[in-house]
């Protein structure tokens, strides 16, 4: 399983994300800066982190969305490769248009850091196979603009194909998404954009290890 | 030419800043406020051989970059 985590001027989380792929994969994953045209051979995954990309300018991954390195992950995602983003990378997976919808200002317009309560809703996805439909495990979450938003068609039908792979549990909605969406899948099923970061919940020092199994996943593949 | 671009919510996309401002507003204790929605006002230089052109110009710069449609709505003013 060959990784490789995009880094965009901004982008704080990379090297979590990083130590995560490789304490569980055991392969270190590449790192790709945002000029580049193109993405080392052979990657399976590409992950785009959290952070706070140029700023969180315009909107929160709007710009991000529009560098040089997104044609290259596009094209990848076209060729059915898989894209997990994270927190600022869901934000700008949504606004390339590889998943639908938007992520707004939280409904209580602060910034929330702590963990939620997460029910994993889709385990036939890259990214939670090894998880069991229901389970519920604790992440935390980082965040300003996360409340995710989609016209009642598109939220209708992520609901009807099984495409929400996330969802806030036990009342623990962070920032007044639909749905109590935490995270999706494209139709294809190879992209997958979450606000909760599970790459801060896979070791002892994390306090717990609740979402190891979702990068087990990958190797599961 | 001067272009200028007002980007607001489409109408029932909650703007929770919106409402802050407006409990803001009646706690100052102005009265009879209601639907209050934020947006952002973006201004440029725009070089371009006429009106049309650079109306072009900057309504193909909203649809790439400068709002999301997804939730937003545009307006441009050239002069």
């Amino acid at each position: 399983m060959k990784s490789a985590v995009v880094v965009f001027p901004g982008i704080n989380r990379q090297r979590d994300m990083l130590m995560a792929l490789e304490a569980v994969t055991g392969h270190t994953p590449a790192a790709i800066w945002h000029t580049e045209t193109a993405l080392p051979a052979g990657v399976d995954l590409v992950v785009v982190p959290g952070g706070f990309s140029y700023g969180d300018y315009l909107r929160c991954g709007a710009i991000a969305a529009r560098s040089p390195v997104m044609a290259a992950i596009l094209a990848h995602a076209q060729r059915g490769g898989k894209v997990l983003g994270v927190c600022n990378g869901f934000q700008i997976l949504v606004e390339t248009g590889l998943l639908p919808g938007a992520l707004m200002r939280n409904a209580g317009l602060k910034f929330v850091c702590k963990n939620v309560r997460l029910r994993i809703e889709n385990d036939s996805t890259f990214f939670t196979r090894t998880m069991t439909a229901g389970d519920v495990v604790t992440c935390p979450v980082a965040h300003g603009d996360g409340n995710y938003f989609a016209d009642p068609a598109t939220l209708q039908r992520l609901e009807g194909e099984g495409r929400v792979v996330f969802r806030y549990a036990e009342a623990s909605n962070p920032n007044g998404s639909l749905n109590n969406i935490a995270g999706i899948v494209n139709e294809q099923g190879n992209v997958i954009g979450m606000m909760p970061h599970p790459e801060n919940m896979i070791a002892p020092i994390h306090g717990a290890e609740d979402c190891r199994g979702l990068f087990e996943s990958l190797m599961a593949a | 030419m001067k272009a200028r671009i007002r980007i607001t919510l489409k109408a029932g996309v909650l703007d929770p800043q919106g409402k802050a401002i407006e409990g803001a507003l009646s706690s100052l204790g102005f009265a009879g406020v209601d639907n209050v929605r934020q947006g952002k006002y973006i201004e440029l230089d725009i070089a371009a051989k006429d009106r049309a052109a650079a109306e072009a110009e900057v309504r193909a710069m909203c649809e790439k970059l400068l709002a999301n449609t997804v939730i937003e709505n545009y307006t441009i003013d050239i002069q």
